[in-house]
Formats: C-alpha cells, structure tokens, sequence
C-alpha cells in the first residue's frame, strides 16, 4: 500500500494537497483497494458549496456504493470530469486522480500525516 | 446459448393465448410497424426456458444461504391456492359484493399479520421491500407535518442498515444521520442519543439487525428516538427470526414493512412479484394509503383514511403474493409460526458453530437467524479473497452466502440457512466450506480461477457495469 508522505489524509480515506492556492481531494490507495473495482464516480459541478464532513459525491464499486467526504468547506474551482468516464483510474492511479479542487477554504478538518495514516489504516484493517 | 430472438424463424408461431372472449376494437392510434416479437414455435419456445432453467441456481435446485434475502422454501400448496379460479378470474375494478371472497382473504391476511407485527393496521399495496420502506417513512413524514412539525429533517440510519434505508430517507426528503455500531454490532447508544434532536423525524432499524444480533438495547433506543419526538420505523427484512417470538411493535416500534417474500415464504426475485406490507400504529392508520379493506356486519368493503398519504400501487397490491401468504400464515398457524424463526435460528447457529474451527465469526456470540464470517485473515494469509471463496462453492453447486455485506465487516460472508434446510444438508455445506478453507492454504490458484465446472466461467463484473448491454441489438 502507498502512502505518500507530500500528502495530508482524512479517517474516512480521502487524501487531500495544497496545490496553486487550491485545495484538491482525491480517494487513497487504502480505500481503493477496499473499494475494489471502481465502476462510477457521481462528482460535483464546479461552483457547488461542499461541506467538511459532508458528501462531495460517491463511488461505485463492484461491493458497494460509498460517500466521498468532504475534508474542506469550501467552492468547487475544478472537477475532474475523465474520471467519469474512465473512473478505473482511481484504482490504478489513486493519487494521480485527483476528484475536485476546492478554493475559498474556509474549514478543514484534522488531517493525518502519512506515517499516521498509515498507522491509522492497519487498525482498520484488523 | 442462443437468445430467444436469434431462434426460430418467420412463420413460425404458436397458440398459448385463450380465445378472445371479449369485444374487438380497434385503438385510435393504431401503430404501422409491427411489433418485434421473436417468431417461436412452441417446442422452440418452451426448450429456450428449459436451456435457460438448467443454466441457473435456485431454491428448487439446492442450498441457498443468501444472508439477509431469507431464501425460504415456497410450500407448493400456497401456489395451488393462488392458482384458484375464484381468485385468477377476478377484475380489480368488479363490485366489491361480488369479490368478497377476496376482501375477506386480505382482511384476514392484515389481522394475522397485525398480530405477528403488533401493529393495528396493515395495507398491502406496496410491491416490495423498499417501496414499504417508502410508504412507511412517508406515514412518519405525514404524522409530523399534520403536527405543524416541520422542523424534524432528519432520519437516523446505523452503519449496518441496508442500503435501501438511507436511500428511502432521502426519497422521501429527509437527511440522512449515519451512526456508528458498537463493537457487538448493535446501535451505540451514546451515538444515537448525541444524534437525536428536534430535528429528529425518526429511526429506521432492522432488529435482529443486519449481522445477525438481536439488539438487547432495543426497547432503551426506541425510548431515546420518542423521547427527542421522532418515531421509530422498524425494517421487517430480518423478521423471520422472530415472527411469532417478540412483536416490534411491542419493542416501541410505530411502523414496519415485511417482505412477504421473505417471512412468509412467497417466490423472490425472479420467481414472481414480492410484496412489501406495512403495518402501523392506530394513530398512524389515518394517513395510510387507500383503500383498506375493512369489515362491517359480516360484510367486506374499502375505508378512505382521511389524510391518506395516497395510492403508492394500483389497485390492492401484488394480490396472488397476497394469497400465498395467507396460505403460509394459515398452513403454519399460532404454534408454526414461531416454531419456524425458532428453527432458522437454531440451523444458523448450528451451522456457525460447526464452522468456527476454521473461520473466525464477525461477531462471536449466539446469532440470530444469520451469521457473518470475516474472511480478512484468510484473505492475507493466503490470498484468497471472500469472492474467490464465493466462486468456489459454485463448483460444488452451491449458491453463495452474501457477499462483503455488511459493510461494516471487511471480507465478509453472510449465512442465511433458513429453516426449511435439513441438518444432514447443513452438514455437507459445512465440509464443503472447510474442505474450501483447506483449499486456500493448499491451492490457491484453484480459487483466484473458480468457478471451473458451471456453464459459464468468471464473470467480468467490472465490465458488466461500466458496459452494459440492455436491450437485444436488431441491427439495421
């Protein structure tokens, strides 16, 4: 499993950048690989308001349908529409996949550096 | 195998519709192109849906531990009763004094039912599971707002529910509040009572719940949701382990569906409609959809309730599923019924505890009438994941237990034996399953690459749902 250290991670597996003055999140190695095959991604619009701790979309895999939640309150500057449709590439490629880039920040949650998040992941995993 | 419309040819027919015994009329829009039926013969016809039969799995075949699905054994005797002419010939919109036979079977149906559930009235217009979810939590919906409470925006769903609970709440214009399960998997109580609030409308939970534990905090967590003013919807999917032993409406419960097709026996899936009952509170029954069939003097008719919340079916619901119902109630009786949900617990746990030596339990305690196996250690050690292991029974003709459900198990597989499963069945599933375990250590590539013996091999999930195909491609 990788775990990028130039990264920031939430518990609920998103990771997360400062990049250009933006905000971008994409869905970590763990939970694609959890996810397993990733069959649709239901992404936001540019300009929508996401919320800390709320959806910004949802994954489908092969097992199930699950949230993606949102580290940051802010505006949705910029989604990342190849994935919808080619969302496999979160599974081979989840940390080049980046979902959407949020400016306006004006909350984010508690983030985990890589090596606790990686601890974090072991626990899950039990 | 060839799909039905690459069979036959032009000219080729047959005759299995009745004569037409009523007047002919010709429709105002007649369409010019004719409808593209395939042309069979009927030997053609009846070996497709023979081919077609020997190519699936299903109850009539052998063992199908679907966990939360209740693949019960459907008594062929409520058939015979839902093939009687009395009911098959009748019109839904014929006088109510000529269908009171009808009438009188439903009525008879939603009092039994209202005495298992313990509800005052039941309405059996639903057509499954979610749509009585639907149909439940727009009665919550509707009790509130008659209230003048508008602030109640949200329900509570726990991590284990179906995903069809949080997906009704939001069909009926709530907000979802996911709460977490406590390490035995029942409700966190601390949980629940940070969540609820005067924006609570209510709680949607399954008891015994989705692995297969009864919530022995239940009657404490329908007390904190009515204490903070919501209402309490209680989710039948796992009813048969309790029909006839604990009543939710007795556990604080104000409304509840029950799959029909589950519970009480009725063919599921593509064996036939379902249907979803639901059953209420009597300060519920007023916004209930109509009509509901009540009795008055000896004689049977329909009741308006008079802020009903509408129709959600046509007409009274998925009626012959109605009939074997009532079959399966009747036939079982006051003894039967809680004789059976006493037996599918009793062959779950059986089974578990034949399988613990071998497989480590999600949650190991005495189960209800399922149980959840967490293959995560066998998946790192061997590589050997849940869906290979799934795969493999298939070459024992074995249908698979539920696979990575609930969500809160990783690696999961869930066993529903049911109770119509004999013990020497049970015991030969069990070898299999541990001679499959062996197989993990032994060989696993046997496994990455099962099924090996069933008509077709592996089957390309990924590309089934990113392609699908859903309709026969004519051509030009």
């Amino acid at each position: 499993m990788n775990y990028p250290t130039d990264l920031k991670y939430s518990k609920t597996h998103e990771w997360v950048k400062e990049e250009d003055g933006l905000t971008v999140v994409g869905i970590s190695d763990f939970a694609q690989d959890s996810l397993g095959d990733i069959v649709f991604i239901g992404l936001p619009s540019v300009g929508d308001t996401v919320t800390m701790g709320e959806a910004l979309g949802d994954v489908e895999s092969v097992k199930a349908v699950s949230d993606i939640i949102c580290p940051v309150t802010g505006v949705v500057e910029e989604v990342n529409e190849d994935l919808a449709d080619a969302p496999e590439s979160l599974n081979s490629d989840p940390y080049g996949s980046w979902i959407i880039k949020v400016k306006e920040v004006s909350a984010t949650e508690e983030l985990l550096d890589a090596a606790a998040y990686e601890a974090f992941c072991a626990t899950e995993e039990a | 195998m060839k799909l039905i419309f690459e069979q036959g040819a032009e000219g080729h027919c047959l005759h299995l519709l009745p004569a037409c015994d009523v007047p002919e009329y010709t429709l105002p829009n007649e369409r010019t192109t004719p409808i593209r039926l395939p042309h069979v013969s009927e030997n053609e016809l009846t070996r497709h849906y023979t081919a077609l039969c020997k190519r699936i799995h299903g109850v009539n075949d052998g063992f199908y531990p679907l966990g939360s699905c209740t693949m019960k054994y459907n008594p062929k005797i409520d058939e015979d009763m839902a093939a009687l002419p009395g009911f098959t010939q009748l019109h839904p919109l014929q006088p109510v004094q000529t269908a009171q036979g009808a009438l009188e079977a439903l009525h008879t149906l939603g009092s039994e039912l209202g005495e298992v559930f313990g509800m005052d009235a039941v309405t059996f217009q639903p057509a499954a599971g979610a749509h009585g979810e639907f149909t439940g939590v727009l009665l919550i919906k509707a009790y509130h707002t008659d209230c003048g409470d508008t602030a109640r925006t949200k329900i509570i769903v726990p991590d284990s529910a179906h995903g069809t609970n949080p997906a009704t709440a939001a069909m009926c214009g709530y907000q979802v509040v996911n709460i977490k399960s406590n390490d035995k998997g029942g409700v966190d109580l601390d949980a629940l009572r940070a969540a609820v609030g005067p924006d609570t409308a209510g709680l949607m939970l399954t008891n015994p719940n989705t692995v297969g534990i009864f919530d022995p905090n239940i009657l404490e967590i329908t007390k904190i949701v009515h204490d903070a003013g919501g209402l309490c919807y209680y989710d039948g999917a796992n009813l048969n382990a309790v029909m006839g032993v604990v009543r939710p409406g007795d556990m604080g419960f104000d409304c509840i569906h029950s799959n029909l097709h589950k519970t009480f026996a009725t063919p599921h899936g593509g064996g036939g409609p379902g249907a979803g009952a639901v059953g209420c509170k009597e300060f519920l029954r007023k916004y209930m959809p109509g009509p509901l069939v009540v009795e008055k003097d000896g004689a049977y008719g329909f009741d308006y309730p008079e802020k009903s919340i509408g129709r959600v079916k046509m007409f009274y619901g998925n009626f012959d599923v109605c009939i074997k119902a009532l079959t399966y109630v009747l036939t079982l009786g006051k003894e039967g019924i809680p004789e059976a949900a006493k037996n599918a617990v009793l062959n779950a746990n059986y089974m578990m505890a034949r399988l613990k030596s071998k497989f480590d339990m999600a949650y190991d305690e005495i189960c209800m009438h399922e149980f959840v196996m967490n293959l995560t250690r066998l998946h790192k050690e061997t590589g050997v994941s849940a869906l290979d292991m799934a795969k493999g029974m298939l070459d024992f003709d074995l249908h698979p237990p539920t696979m990575y459900f609930p969500l809160i198990v990783h690696e999961a597989l869930m066993v529903e034996p049911c109770e119509t499963e004999a013990k020497q069945l049970m015991d030969e599933v069990c070898d299999i399953y541990c001679k499959l375990y062996d197989m993990a250590y032994t060989d696993p590539e046997a496994l990455h690459t099962a099924p090996h013996n069933t008509p077709v091999r592996r089957l390309d999930e990924v590309g089934a749902a990113r392609n699908m195909i859903l309709r026969y491609n004519f051509g030009a």
